[in-house]
Parts: structure tokens; sequence; C-alpha cells
């Protein structure tokens, strides 16, 4: 038998590939792989014989073709002489802001309904499952369908605010609530209002340095310091001195009812908060679920002995049980903001011009580019979402347990 | 397992890619199935009524085709598309023609690969506002929020109209019209616009029509008809001869009432070709000879099609201006049948 064997090694024979152990399985995986090589090739040309039969040649020249469409919320210059791949650009931005924005408040949000949702108080916990249960067991295209009827039937129309016997008012002469978006004072920045800006971030760098300075005074002495009032003043007197030294130089524009609609202002578009809106509220529901996850995670005697040390219930969470809770609750909160970037493409439904919208939505149909069309969607939303994974990724890194 | 999965979707595709080059009259026929893209709901042109039953003047087309191609009107399936997704829904196959409110372009009739196949109505794009807005003329929009369907012509010609007056507006795209009617209805936007024919149907279902105004101006040529891809000549061939027959009827004054009469021969030897008891124009369409009269039994000739859905006796109200017979100094021209 061993001899056998010592045979066998020696000499290789083809049909070993299949009855060797050795080999099977190797072998298998390269059959499988030029199949499915074989198969990715076969539909790709099936694909592109299918577009020439329909003289579809792919081809993406049609980005530098001008659009001929306009968009209503634009961040960077465009109009409807602007290319197919600017109105890409003015719709990605848009995905963006919601993305961002979307994701901060339903951080915000999720970690104070995740945190209250273990709340001692009867009453306070209970309201919070029934807002988790609520939120996140209705598809979010009718969250955001349902914001936007609301803010259409609830509001009044910009006419209603005209003439003497107007049936609505301004908050404070500055803001307007209408059913086609709130009107909000706009800042339009002169000269000399750089100065303003760069006090400001000064002052935040300040913010920091003393934040880390009030601690290590507290290690040293145990006193603690009223560092919040601090810092917001720090925040505020330098820059509030320096824009009355400069002369004001950051001017308000408040909005006002000019012809059909408020101008002057900034427009919070309808479509704007009610997409942003239904978005935060539907994923703050799961974050606030992962959140609760994460401090339920957390051994009650950690609790337990913070409590001995004498620290206050809201240092408890704050200072022992959050920081070790986070590193449960950011892998699944990635996970949240991907949804959430992912789930802005609805915003077609309110007809809020995201990169759906413009490039998949209205480039797609006056060009008839679909493959192209859709091919860039797919590659720019994996681009956003990787990107977001990557950020959030190091600082998973950052706050997971260090194993000394 | 996995792999059966993967040869099996190979093989669904093959067989997908093999169907969609067959002729589009074999595979309508193979199904005994007409699947018309209409509109998801617009009165007078494409709704379901009370009973389900899609009625309109742009589903008369689709009754019409499936009449002539299957022999009978009901053998249609409808599917509702939003102008968004119309043209990809044709361009894929999932519908063998559109009957959509859809105006014939250059760049569609060109670059999209489609072919028109006629025009069924002739419009124009116009602007519906409430009354007490004040408004006289579209030269006093500057600034107004404006509702349209997105992936339209309207969208585009809105640009270019405000654009060309110096006049600003803030677009509010939209994706149905059911939805641009609540926006504009809760005056979530001043000014309504699309082709003012869909104008005056989405009106007439207004609960007082009478406190909103189409203004005068009407800013673009929207000639609307039936399409179908490019590239299948007898089946855009079957699609143009049927509007022409309807038109064609109406022109020789035969009409669903005394088609009877007529089909049983007449000295008038085009109205017999028409109707099939001379000469054997069906056949050569790959039809029998009887189509168009079975087009006529169902749907009528295009002007009582117009009238029972659109004309002036229904709550629409449309007169036939443009869409008036070429004798009767309007553009509906059909070539002859010879
Ligand atoms: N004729 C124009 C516009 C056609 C169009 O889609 N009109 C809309 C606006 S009224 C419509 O009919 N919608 C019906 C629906 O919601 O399906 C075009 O071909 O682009």
């Amino acid at each position: 038998m061993a001899m056998a064997d010592q045979n066998a090694s020696g000499s290789f024979r083809l049909s070993m590939l299949i009855y060797d152990s050795r080999y099977r399985s190797m072998t298998i995986q390269v059959i499988v792989l030029i199949m499915v090589v074989l198969g990715v090739v076969w539909l790709v040309d099936n694909l592109l014989s299918n577009l020439s039969a329909l003289d579809k040649d792919p081809n993406f020249g049609f980005l530098w073709e001008t659009s001929g469409y306009d968009i209503n919320q634009r961040l960077i210059e465009y109009s409807s002489q602007s290319t197919h791949f600017r109105a890409a650009e003015v719709g990605l931005l848009n995905t963006l802001l919601v993305a961002v924005v979307g994701c901060f408040f339903a951080t915000l949000l999720g970690v104070s309904i995740g945190v209250m949702r273990l709340s001692k108080n009867w009453i306070v916990s209970r309201l919070m499952t029934v807002y988790i249960e609520t939120f996140r067991n209705v598809p979010v295209l009718l969250w955001i369908v349902f914001a936007m009827a609301i803010f259409i039937e609830v509001f009044p129309q910009p006419k209603a605010f005209r003439g003497d016997n107007a049936t609505a008012h301004m908050i404070g002469d500055a803001v307007a609530f209408t059913n086609r978006g709130i009107y909000i004072p706009r800042l339009e920045f002169h000269e000399g209002s750089s100065f303003v800006v760069y006090t400001l971030i000064a002052s935040i760098i300040g913010i920091f340095l003393f934040g880390k300075w009030a601690k290590a005074h507290q290690e040293a002495t145990g006193q603690i310091l009223p560092t919040f009032w601090i810092k917001l003043g720090i925040l505020i007197i330098p820059a509030l001195v320096v824009f009355f030294v400069m002369g004001k130089p950051i001017q308000m524009f408040y909005p006002e009812l000019k012809g059909f609609n408020f101008k002057g202002g900034l427009h919070l578009r309808n479509s704007l908060i009610a997409l942003t809106l239904a978005l935060v509220i539907y994923t703050s529901a799961f974050i606030a679920e992962a959140v609760r996850a994460g401090i339920m995670a957390i051994s009650k005697g950690q609790t337990e002995a913070a409590l001995a040390l004498g620290l206050r219930p809201k240092r408890v969470m704050s200072l022992v049980v959050l920081p070790q809770a986070l590193r449960v609750i950011v892998p699944p909160l990635i996970s949240q903001y991907l949804n959430l970037t992912k789930n802005s493409s609805l915003a077609i439904a309110v007809g809020y011009m995201d990169i759906t919208g413009t490039l998949g939505g209205i480039t797609l149909n006056q060009t008839g580019r679909e493959l192209e069309c859709i091919l860039l969607l797919m590659i720019i939303y994996l681009t956003i979402s990787l990107s977001i994974s990557m950020v959030m990724n190091i600082y998973n890194n950052s706050v997971k347990l260090k194993e000394r | 397992m996995k792999k059966s999965v993967f040869l099996g979707t190979l093989a669904a595709a093959g067989l997908m890619a093999g169907f969609a080059s067959a002729g589009t009259l074999d595979d309508v026929q193979a199904r005994d199935a007409l699947k018309c893209g209409v509109s998801t709901g617009l009165a007078g042109f494409a709704a379901p009524d009370a009973n389900g039953r899609w009625e309109g003047f742009d589903v008369a087309v689709c009754r019409a085709v499936a009449a002539a191609v299957l022999g009978d009107p009901e053998k249609v399936e409808f599917v509702p598309l939003t102008s968004k997704v119309r043209f990809t829904a044709l361009a894929s196959g999932e519908v063998d023609m559109l009957s959509r409110v859809t105006t014939w372009t250059f760049s569609r009739d060109v670059d999209l690969k489609f072919t028109f196949t006629g025009v069924n109505y002739y419009d124009g794009q116009g602007f519906m506002v409430r009354k007490d807005l004040g408004v006289a003329s579209a030269t006093e929009l500057d600034g107004a929020t404006v509702c349209i369907t997105t992936g339209t012509t309207t969208e585009l010609n809105l640009a270019d109209y405000f654009r060309s007056n110096g006049m600003e507006y803030e677009p509010v795209p939209i994706e149905t019209n059911a939805e641009a009617q609540q926006q504009y209805l809760s005056g979530a936007c001043d000014v309504f616009t699309t082709d003012s024919s869909a104008l005056a149907a989405t009106r007439a279902t207004f609960e007082n029509p009478g406190e909103h105004m189409v203004l005068p101006e009407i800013i673009s040529k929207e000639p609307l008809g039936p399409l179908v891809r490019q590239g299948d000549d007898q089946w855009a061939d079957i699609v143009r001869w049927t509007l022409n027959a309807m038109i064609t009827a109406e022109e020789l004054g035969v009409t669903s009432a005394n088609l009877d009469e007529m089909a049983a021969g007449s000295d008038n030897p085009e109205i017999n070709r028409l109707l099939g008891t001379e000469g054997t124009l069906g056949e050569m369409l790959g039809l029998d000879n009887d189509w168009a009269k079975r087009i006529i039994a169902s749907v009528g000739n295009y002007g009582e099609a117009f009238e029972a859905n659109i004309g002036e006796s229904t709550p629409i109200g449309l007169s036939r201006g443009l869409n008036a017979l070429w004798k009767q100094g309007g553009l509906q021209y059909s070539p002859p049948f010879r």
C-alpha cells in the first residue's frame, strides 16, 4: 500500500484531477470559474449585440449635450443650457445634501430614542417603543409621500400671507411656513466677513483645546468645570466682537412675499423637507434599536460599579456605558447610513431632484440612454456607499475594544 | 443547485433575445393579446371606468389594432405607463405599441429609435391657472411655481419658453397627472402646464372646473400619436393603417351604424377596398380582408371615437379644431386606400 501511494505521488495522471481529493476541489473551482466567466462574456455579448440590433451602441457622448430642462434646487450654477453632465452633478449634490443632513439628524434622534427606550420611566419607555415600532414597520416610501401630503395640505399657500386680512402670518417677519416649503432668512457675506469666519474657526479650535485642558484639569484636581457655558462663550463672544468691529459685514435678508412667491430668503423646499424628515424618522427607529442593543450588551456590573463609585446616572451613561456600547453600535450604524443614502433615491416620489431624478430620470428619458445612465448611477451609488463605509470603518477601529 | 439556476438564467436570457427579434405581429398573435402602453389615467384619453374597463381616445387606437390583428377589441392588455418610463417600456419590448398622448419629435423618432405611425390628436402646450390668481396671459407668469410632468416634451418647452421671455419660474417635477392635479389643486403650484387637451381633460374632472382657466397662449406643437419600435416595418404599417382606416372611414362616411350596409358592397370602390369587398389590402398587411371592418365595428370611425371620448358632448368638451378632416379645414388626412 505504501509503495502504491508513493508511486501515485510520483507520477501525475490527468484522472487524478477528479479522483484525487487533493486536487478535486481545485478542479471544481476552476471549472466553475471558467463557466462563470464564459457566462458573463456571453451575457455581455448578448447585450451588446441586442443593443446594436436596436441601433443603440453604448455611448456616453450625450453627457456633453445641452440638457434643456430646469432643476429647482441647485447648489451650483445650472440652467437649461447646461449639459446633462452638469445636471447629474446638481443631482449628486442634492443626494449628498439629503444623505448628510439625514444621517446627522437620524443619529441624534436615534441615539436619544434608543437611550430613552431603556428609561426606567414606564411611560417614556413605552412611548419610545411605540415610536420605533410605528416608524420602522411602515415602508419608508409611504412616510415620504405622507410627509409631503401633510405638508401640502396643512400649511397655507403663499397667497394666504397677502393683503390686510391675511389668514397666515410670518413668524417674527423672518420665517414663513408655506405649502411650497419653508422660507427662512438668508445670510449674505460682504467684504470683511472672512474675518468673522476665521474668528469662528479659531474659536472652534479654542474650544477643542479648552476641552482638553479642562479634562486634564479635572484629572489633576478632580474639579469639574461648567464647560458647556464656557465653550458657548468662546464660540460666540469673539465672533460677535469681530462682527461689530468690521462693521457688520454679514447681512441677513428676510423673505418677502413678491408676486407669486416669497423672494429674498432661503427656500427650503417642501420636497427636501418631506424627504429628509421621512428618512430621518424612519432610519432613527432602526438606529434606536441598534443603540438599545449596544447598551444592553454592556454587563450590568459595569453600571453598578460606576454607581458604586458615586457617579451620577447621566455620567454613568456618558462615561462608562456609551463608550463601551459604541463598538456594538457602530457596525449596524454603518448599514443604517448606507440604507438612508440609498433610500434617498425614492426622492422622485415627491419631486426632489436627486441624482436618480436628474441622471436616472429626466436625462435618461430625454436621451433614451437607459443602459448608460443606469450604469453610471450604479457606479455613483457604489462609490458613495463605499466611501461612507470606509470612513465609518476607520471610526469603528478607533472605538473598538483595545486589547492590550 | 446554484449552477442550475445560473444555467436556467442563461437559457431564459437566450430565449428572450430570440423572442425580441421575431416579428411583433407573430408575437401578438401567438400571445393572443396586444400589450398596449397607455397613460396611468387621463380622462377621455385613457382611464379605467367604474368597472375597471379602460376607456378613451388613446385606448380606442389600442382596441382598433387588437380588432384588426386578433379579431377582438377586448384582447388588449393595457399597461399603464408614466411619461418617464414609457419609452423604456416600449424599447425593451414590455409593450407592443404605445398609444399614450406622446408627441412625435425628431429625437424620439431618430435618436430613440421609434417609429411614429401617425397623429391621432394635433395639440399644443398650454397653461392652466386658478381664475382668482388674476393672470390673463402666460407672459405674466414671472416667478410662478409651475407643476410639470417629468419626462415630457412639456418640460423642455417650458424651459425654452420662460428663458426666451426672460422670465423665471420654479419647476415642480411630478410623475403622474393625478399627482400633478393634487398639487395644483392644493395650491402647491400656481400653474399646471401640459398639452392643452390634457389640461381640458384634467379640468373636466375638477369639482369646480369654473374656478380654473386655460391661458390663451399655446407655446408648442404637440402632434400626439401612436408609436412602435423602429425596425419592424410590417408592425408599424399595421398600426399606421389602422389609424388611417379610422380617418378614411370618416372621410367616406362609413360609421359603426351603417357599416353592414356599406360592407354589403357600394358604388364607391375606395369604400369597397377599405372594407375588403374589393382587392386584398388586408392580406398585403399580413391580416385578412375584413380587418378594417372589424376596426370600425369595434371603435367606430375617427370622428365617432373623437365624439364618444373627448368631443363636445362629453365633459371634456374638445372641439375638433385642428383635428377636423382636411375637407373641413382641419389637418386629419389619410393617404388613399389603394
Ligand atoms: N405630449 C407630451 C406629454 C405627454 C404626457 O405625458 N402628459 C402627461 C401630463 S397630462 C400625461 O398625460 N400623464 C398621464 C399620466 O399620468 O399617465 C409628451 O409626449 O412628452
